[in-house]
């Protein structure tokens, strides 16, 4: 999986951060104004509030995914760690709220450790360090709730966390907000943002500077367990149930998002910002897609959402920098 | 996703554990069914042989192709997706209108055009990767998210049942015993083994993989290499899909193949192929398969429940490559 590193002079990143966010902002205002323009109730309060209820799983574990791809790494467990997340709170859902979600958290906090010292402490490769992580969590999901599904509680408030509203904003998205607001303060203004950066640009570099590279690292699969557990824990509130067996792909529709986001695979750049703009332009698609079929001039089945998204991840991968789409252009003029 | 390899630990072990290290999966596979032996009734039975050996030939056939691919210092991830996409092909074209008119050619069809259709979309990948200079992560990913979309596109998501004796030979057939998919598999591994060792593009793909830029200023075709490996890659995944199908008797877009790609990237790491590329252990891959089924079985067989299972085989990952890398 190692990559030929590239030379990077110090401009050139910059400038390519700066266009591919550039991009992704102006896809996804494109598809909003779209969107707006040819359906009714595109924007309206029921459409937007259930694109945000269902989204803001894939928010979270594309934050997580996100930091973990900027330090050069790559984190497959969101999906299954989501899933153990569920059935953990669905369990300790009857105990009430704080039970429930602390439970699942813990879930997060326990499969991101493990994840974290594979990496750092025994020094296995990301990719698979988090496939031996993920297949753990799936299995210890499905052990604790016997391979079914695990109701959660409806006489605690246990499920506000995925089906209520506060301010006028379904709880799940305050959530997301909540966290990507941290994330871009950690990005940004911390010495934590840096080092990831700086891990994922040159760990060897980091390492001689004396950054405390495997602390940082470690910290990344953390975070990145949590969020997934965070996402589990909206999941079992908002469909009433801990699903062993979800999760599946959840991994690969994250890395998709990070990259739409214009987070580079190599590490070193990256944007909390837009990877959010990358969740939701993969997730509109498919909104997109069930009002233009409302509309009666089309028919596409659910299913086109995959070959779509498919095709714009390439797109996007495509667009990545000016040079290649001239290469793109000559390829084409041939 | 670059992991500083640990400095050379020579120190402390001795110089000729690098020539024996391919047999350490052997090893690990014969302590396996060593504790078998002792422990699991009724172990030794043509039954088990059968069961297992037909569970793992698919995974087999698919990390054939894998194990040429992460050789490159690459990665496939759509070869669940295009299993789909094969398997879900052939029925469509037996049970067409023209192939039920020519059963004969229809079933000649159904078993070449989904392999060549699956190659094909490999081709795409490297070709994507290469001209692009994408990586081979993000590049397979597109596959991934879009091929399977393809699939239940052809198939609207319908579940096709099918009897089809002659095209089922390839999963359900045996010759002297021995079911076709176990020969399939052992044919495709030993003309990976061989091609590995004899020919030029072996040569090259371990070329490329070593130091893809020593290899391009040494006149190998870089990009050319790569596409042959995922286009291989993407053959060997169609023949998996074929596979599959035929034992269901039934193609289901939406379950072929979910989930192959992870199942064929850890055989490949259990049998010592290294993530970096520039080597590769085709045989070990077979082996590092059997190992992860064997496990499987005899905690089945000794009544650990599946789930449970899947934790073990999670450490066993973590562990297989934990020790190759302190021998590397």
């Amino acid at each position: 999986m190692t990559m030929p590193a590239r030379d990077r002079s110090t401009s050139r990143p910059q400038l390519l951060k700066v266009a591919s966010q550039q991009r992704v902002m102006i896809a996804l205002a494109l598809l909003i104004l779209f969107g707006a323009l040819r359906y009714d109730n595109f924007l309206g309060s029921f459409n937007v509030f259930s694109v945000m209820r269902y989204n803001s799983m894939f928010a979270l574990t594309s934050l997580g995914m996100c930091f973990v791809i900027m330090t050069g790494g790559i984190d497959l467990s969101v999906g299954t760690t989501a899933a153990l997340a569920s059935v953990v709170s669905a369990l300790l859902s009857p105990y009430g709220l704080v039970p429930g979600l602390c439970g699942g958290l813990l879930a997060g906090v326990v499969v991101g450790t493990v994840n974290g010292l594979l990496v750092t402490r025994v020094g296995i490769q990301p990719f698979i360090a988090t496939l031996s992580g993920m297949l753990m969590a799936s299995g210890s999901g499905l052990l604790l709730a016997r391979n079914q599904s695990v109701s959660v509680s409806y006489d605690t408030s246990f499920t506000e966390l995925g089906q209520g509203d506060l301010s006028g904003l379904p709880v799940p998205a305050w959530i997301a907000i909540f966290a990507y607001l941290a994330g871009s303060i950690l990005l940004n203004y911390t010495a934590f943002g840096r080092n990831v950066l700086a891990v994922g640009g040159n760990e060897e570099a980091a390492r001689l500077m004396g950054l405390p590279v495997a602390r940082t690292k470690f910290l990344a699969y953390l975070q990145s367990g949590v969020l997934a557990s965070l996402a589990g824990v909206i999941l079992a509130a908002q469909f009433g149930a801990g699903q062993p067996a979800e999760g599946v792909g959840w991994e690969l529709f994250s890395i998709a998002a990070v990259v739409v986001g214009g987070t580079l695979l190599t590490g070193g750049i990256g944007s909390v910002v837009t990877t959010l703009a990358g969740v939701l332009l993969l997730g509109l698609i498919f909104n997109v897609l069930n009002f233009e079929n409302g509309m009666g001039w089309i028919s596409l089945s659910a299913y086109w959402q995959s070959v779509i998204r498919g095709v714009f991840l390439m797109i996007v991968v495509m667009a990545g920098s000016g040079k290649k789409w001239a290469v793109f252009r000559r390829s084409l003029a041939h | 996703m670059s992991e500083a390899q640990p400095i050379a630990t020579n120190a402390r072990l001795p110089a000729v554990w690098p020539r024996l290290r391919p047999f350490a999966t052997l090893a690990a596979l014969l302590v396996l069914l060593a504790f078998n032996l002792a422990v699991t009734p009724n172990f030794v039975s043509w039954q088990t042989l059968n069961v297992n050996m037909t569970q793992v030939a698919t995974i087999v056939i698919v990390s054939v192709g894998m194990t040429l691919v992460i050789a490159t210092g690459g990665i496939d991830l759509s070869v669940g997706s295009l299993m789909a996409i094969s398997g879900a092909l052939a029925p469509l074209i037996f049970l067409s209108p023209f192939g039920l008119a020519h059963p004969a050619l229809g079933v000649a069809l159904a078993l070449v055009v989904p392999v060549a259709a699956a190659a094909a979309f490999g081709f795409f990948n490297g070709w994507f990767i290469t001209r692009f200079g994408v990586q081979p992560i993000v590049g397979t990913l597109v596959l991934f998210i879009a091929g399977r979309g393809i699939a239940q596109v052809m198939t609207n998501g319908n579940l096709q049942v099918f009897k089809n004796p002659s095209f089922q030979v390839i999963g359900l057939g045996r010759v002297f015993g021995v079911p076709v998919q176990v020969i399939i598999m052992l044919i495709l591994v030993a003309a990976a083994a061989w091609m590995l060792r004899r020919t030029l593009l072996g040569r090259q793909i371990l070329a490329v993989g070593g130091n893809e830029r020593a290899a391009r200023l040494s006149g190998v075709p870089v990009a050319v290499i790569k596409r042959w490996v995922y286009t291989i890659s993407g053959f060997c995944a169609g023949i998996a899909g074929l596979v599959v199908v035929s034992i269901n008797s039934s193609s289901d877009a939406n379950l072929v193949g979910l989930g192959m790609e992870l199942d064929a990237i850890a055989a490949v790491a259990v049998g010592g192929t290294p993530f970096a590329g520039g080597q590769a252990m085709v045989v070990g891959t077979l082996l590092g398969a059997l190992i992860i089924q064997l496990l499987r079985y005899t905690l089945l067989a000794n009544g650990v429940p599946d789930s449970a299972a899947l934790i073990v085989k999670g450490a066993v990952i973590a562990l297989a490559v934990w020790s190759q890398q302190r021998g590397r």
